[in-house]
């Protein structure tokens, strides 16, 4: 599904992401973890066009992206969630949504139509999966945190992605709403046959999820594998598990 | 209030202006059309400024081409107000297609110094190209439309011709704010308000950013461009100070002033800004220093506008009653 | 082809007026690099301290002596200004949205070009030249002026030790370090507020200077607000906004451009203006020095 080949990236001379190369297969739920500072948002904003690689190339479903402006990379299947939230404040949840598919089907240029009604029937449909369709009405600016992270969710869903990237999707939340967060991911893409690839800082989560673990430390992958695996190799037992105790 | 919400307000906003002649005052009238025109100019100049969440320094430009258009065409090359209306808006859109390619490759910090230097660049041209817009002379004598098919019909036949032109001024406005009104509730609108909320986002579900940008930017130049060619034959003369800075200000505070966040909002800021201008520089030539005192006022005080202050109000309002 | 002479006098009037917009410019610059604030008003600081700097050889009874001290004196009392704007003012609106900062320096465009008018009128305004320096010289065919000379080693003086400033004080490094990453400014436990009135008042120190500057070249008029903001808008497109050598470059290109265009179009100059803006926008939409903006 989603193949990087040896990026490179480098800002003012410092290696941010120093040769990276990992792939993901279809279907698969992988994670990036790593220490702050060892590229990994860095390494997201390269796969997602956000940043334009030094050197090395991106493929999603073998065909090269690399350097493509985020808009088309979208185009071609990939979703994405940000660390930071990042959905249309002051649009209601309903329009945040709507808004989503109505560029994905290619109705953004329709200067005629109006726009009200437009696909009410799938957008209700997403945010009734996501739990948020009674608030549909309200200023999405207004939700809870963990609301707004759900929210997103729904806007990378509603570009109907076969990869989704997800950038720290529990960040910020509490436990309880971490562990409905992640039920809910999984649920979605078990549900909608996604792959996904996400970074997380919560150990738990992530060993509790994903079928496949990439570990960064400063720009370099220092293991790759499952979970099991990654947990006994001993250079991230020193350089991660071990700092973080 | 839902049986208030389901009233036509538009057509009856039209209606209602419509009869401003039969007041019989020629000063209403006169001050009802400069409403009108700037009105249809402001409420262009926020499809970019409240829609988009692009600030435009610079929407003059495209004012001032719209109005050196229509006045050249009429004035010198005879051309009837059914073609010289239309060419208005197009030549505007053209220009505003030319500046805004630039303008939209840049960040927003960028787009508000260079809609600024394009405008000036146009203003220098205007001001000094004696033989085409007369310079700093100007191009006075713009001759009305030929309205005479109005003198036949009843009611209204025997006004004066300005109030003619006042009556047409308001239709053609009239169908302006109606299709600008179907441009921002299209599914189009709605993706220019998630480039206005957050581009980045925008960008991630698959939006190309800039190209929405220009559009919206020709779309509203060429707006401004008809607002522009009315007013040249209203003020029965084209002047390069209508696409000077201060022009740009004057519109861009107008939009602020009524509340950028609501579609009518310019057109009332128009409505009140001009009347308070009526008011005012009959007692001081120092209008920009008003201009720019409100502004200051309005930034610290009230950042949405009369509309906005209102809306706040009967929320409060309905609020109290449920309570 | 024109006369050697004639190019050479083109030239070097291109590059006289190229260090007074490079004054302009570099302050715009400098605030937008540490506040992130574009100041609309920066032209309207120029233009203060133009009709300041004539109010104080008027207050002087005319002596062409006093013209450094006006200069002097233009330049601290538009800082000043700056400063209390900022304080008063604009700090409440940082944080805030963008557009609200810059409708707020816009407003204040109006506000002091109207003022200026109440105070000083609307008439031609001149100053002339200082004492020592109001004579010319005769180079290459060329009548220079000692005041446009002196203008010429002022401009690339004050641009070294600006840099000198940025690359070895304390006060440079923190600004260089806001330019880059304001985050880290917390960290390096900078006093931000202070710094940030430091910086708009140096900015608005030397758009002060280059107003009193010009007062003996070119007359002092309503109007020469906008006109320079438009130019050092231009210039730090072209020179690439936030980055220092890039505005001095921008300054000269612009200058230079200025000056040869009439070549080109004869009654539009500005015009080749407008070509070489569209051309670096095209190439280099950052500016030939700058960075891309992070957004």
């Amino acid at each position: 599904m989603l193949e990087v080949r040896g990026v490179q990236k480098a800002f003012d001379g410092f290696q941010a992401v120093a040769g990276v190369s990992l792939s993901v297969a279809r279907g698969e739920i992988a994670a990036i973890i790593g220490p702050n500072g060892a590229g990994k948002t860095t390494l997201f904003n390269l796969v997602t066009g956000h940043i334009r690689p030094d050197a090395g190339s991106v493929l999603l479903e073998g065909r090269n992206i690399t350097g493509l402006p985020p808009h088309q990379v979208c185009r071609r299947g990939m979703g994405r969630s940000f660390q930071r939230t990042n959905i249309f404040p002051r649009l209601s949840v309903f329009q945040n949504v709507q808004a989503a598919f109505i560029s994905h089907r290619g109705r953004g240029l329709d200067l005629l139509s109006r726009v009200d009604r437009l696909y009410r029937d799938e957008t209700d449909a997403l945010l009734a999966s996501l739990g948020l369709l009674e608030r549909a009405g309200e200023m999405s600016g207004f939700l809870s945190h963990g609301a707004q992270k759900q929210l997103e969710l729904g806007i990378a869903l509603a570009s109907e992605p076969k990869l989704l990237l997800l950038d720290e999707p529990t960040a910020g939340m509490s436990a309880a709403e971490t562990h409905e967060t992640i039920r809910l991911i999984s649920r979605l893409a078990r549900e909608r046959d996604l792959t996904l690839l996400f970074t997380e800082h919560d150990m738990d989560v992530v060993f509790s999820i994903a079928q496949r673990i990439t570990v960064l430390h400063q720009g370099h992958v220092i293991a790759e594998g499952a979970p099991a695996e990654v947990r006994s190799d001993p250079e991230v037992r020193r350089v991660y598990l071990g700092e973080r105790r | 209030m839902s049986a208030l919400r389901r009233l036509p307000w538009g057509l009856l906003g039209v209606l209602a202006a419509l009869s401003v002649p039969l007041l019989g005052s020629r000063f209403y009238t006169f001050v009802a059309t400069d409403v009108a025109i700037m009105a249809l100019f402001a409420v262009s100049l926020n499809l970019l400024l409240g829609y988009t969440g692009l600030v435009s320094f610079g929407h003059a430009a495209y004012f001032g081409v719209g109005a050196y258009t229509t006045g050249l065409l009429m004035k010198m090359a005879g051309v009837g107000f059914t073609l010289a209306f239309p060419a208005a808006g197009l030549l505007a859109g053209l220009f505003a297609l030319v500046f805004g390619f630039f303008c939209v490759r840049v960040t927003k910090i960028y787009f508000a110094m260079l809609t600024l230097a394009f405008a000036q660049i146009v203003w220098a041209i205007c001001f000094k190209w004696n033989d085409v817009t007369g310079g700093d002379q100007g191009m006075p004598e713009i001759p009305y439309p030929d309205l005479a098919w109005m003198e036949r019909l009843p009611l209204v036949g025997d006004l004066q011709t300005s109030d003619h032109f006042y009556l047409l001024t308001v239709v053609l406005v009239g169908v302006c704010f109606w299709l600008l009104r179907r441009i921002v509730g299209s599914p189009f609108g709605r993706i220019l308000t998630t480039i206005r909320e957050n581009p980045e986002r925008a960008e991630f579900i698959g939006v190309h950013v800039g190209r929405w940008e220009l559009i919206a930017f020709v779309l509203s130049g060429a707006f401004a461009g008809l607002a522009g060619g009315l007013f040249g034959i209203f003020n029965r003369g084209v002047f390069a100070d209508f696409v000077y800075w201060t022009k740009s200000s004057e519109v861009l505070i107008m939009a602020i002033l009524g509340g950028m966040g609501y579609f009518y909002g310019p057109a009332v800021g128009a409505l009140v800004l001009l009347v308070l201008n009526q008011q005012i520089t009959s007692y001081t030539e120092y209008w920009p220093l008003v201009l720019g005192s409100i502004l200051i006022v309005l930034l610290f005080a009230f950042p949405g506008g009369i509309v906005g202050a209102l809306d706040a109000g009967r929320r409060r309002l309905a609020r109290l009653r449920r309570a | 082809m024109p006369a050697p002479s004639f190019l050479f006098a083109q030239a070097l009037s291109g590059l006289t007026a190229a260090m007074f917009l490079f004054l302009v410019a570099s302050g715009l610059s400098l605030i937008f690099g540490v506040l992130r604030v574009l100041n609309f008003a920066h032209g309207s600081f120029y233009m203060v301290g133009a009709y300041l700097a004539w109010q104080i050889v008027h207050w002087f009874g005319r002596d062409p002596a006093s013209f450094w001290w006006a200069a002097v004196g233009a330049a601290v009392g538009v800082a000043l200004l700056g400063g209390v704007v900022e304080r008063v003012l604009l700090r409440h609106l940082y944080g805030k949205e963008e557009l609200y900062q810059l409708l707020f320096t816009y407003a204040l465009v109006l506000i002091l070009s109207d003022a200026a008018k109440v105070l000083w009128g609307t008439g031609q305004l001149s100053v002339s030249r200082p004492p020592g320096i109001a004579g010319a010289f005769r180079f290459l065919d060329t009548t220079i002026p000692y005041y446009n000379l002196f203008i010429l080693l002022l401009g690339p003086a004050i641009a070294l030790g600006f840099w000198l400033m940025l690359g070895r004080t304390r006060t440079g490094r923190f600004i260089r370090a806001a330019a880059l990453d304001r985050e880290m400014l917390g960290a390096l436990g900078v006093n931000v507020s202070r710094l940030y009135t430091g910086v708009f008042v140096l900015g608005s120190f030397l758009a002060g200077l280059g107003g009193a500057l010009v007062t003996p070249v070119k007359a002092i008029v309503p109007g020469m607000d906008v006109e320079i903001i438009v130019e050092a808008f231009i210039v730090v497109v072209i020179g690439g906004l936030g980055s220092f050598w890039g505005t001095f470059l921008g300054a000269v290109i612009y200058g230079q451009v200025l000056s040869f265009g009439i070549l080109v179009f004869p009654r539009f100059s500005i015009f080749s203006v407008f070509a070489l803006m569209a051309v670096v926008l095209i190439i280099r939409p950052w500016g030939l020095l700058g960075r891309p903006l992070k957004t």
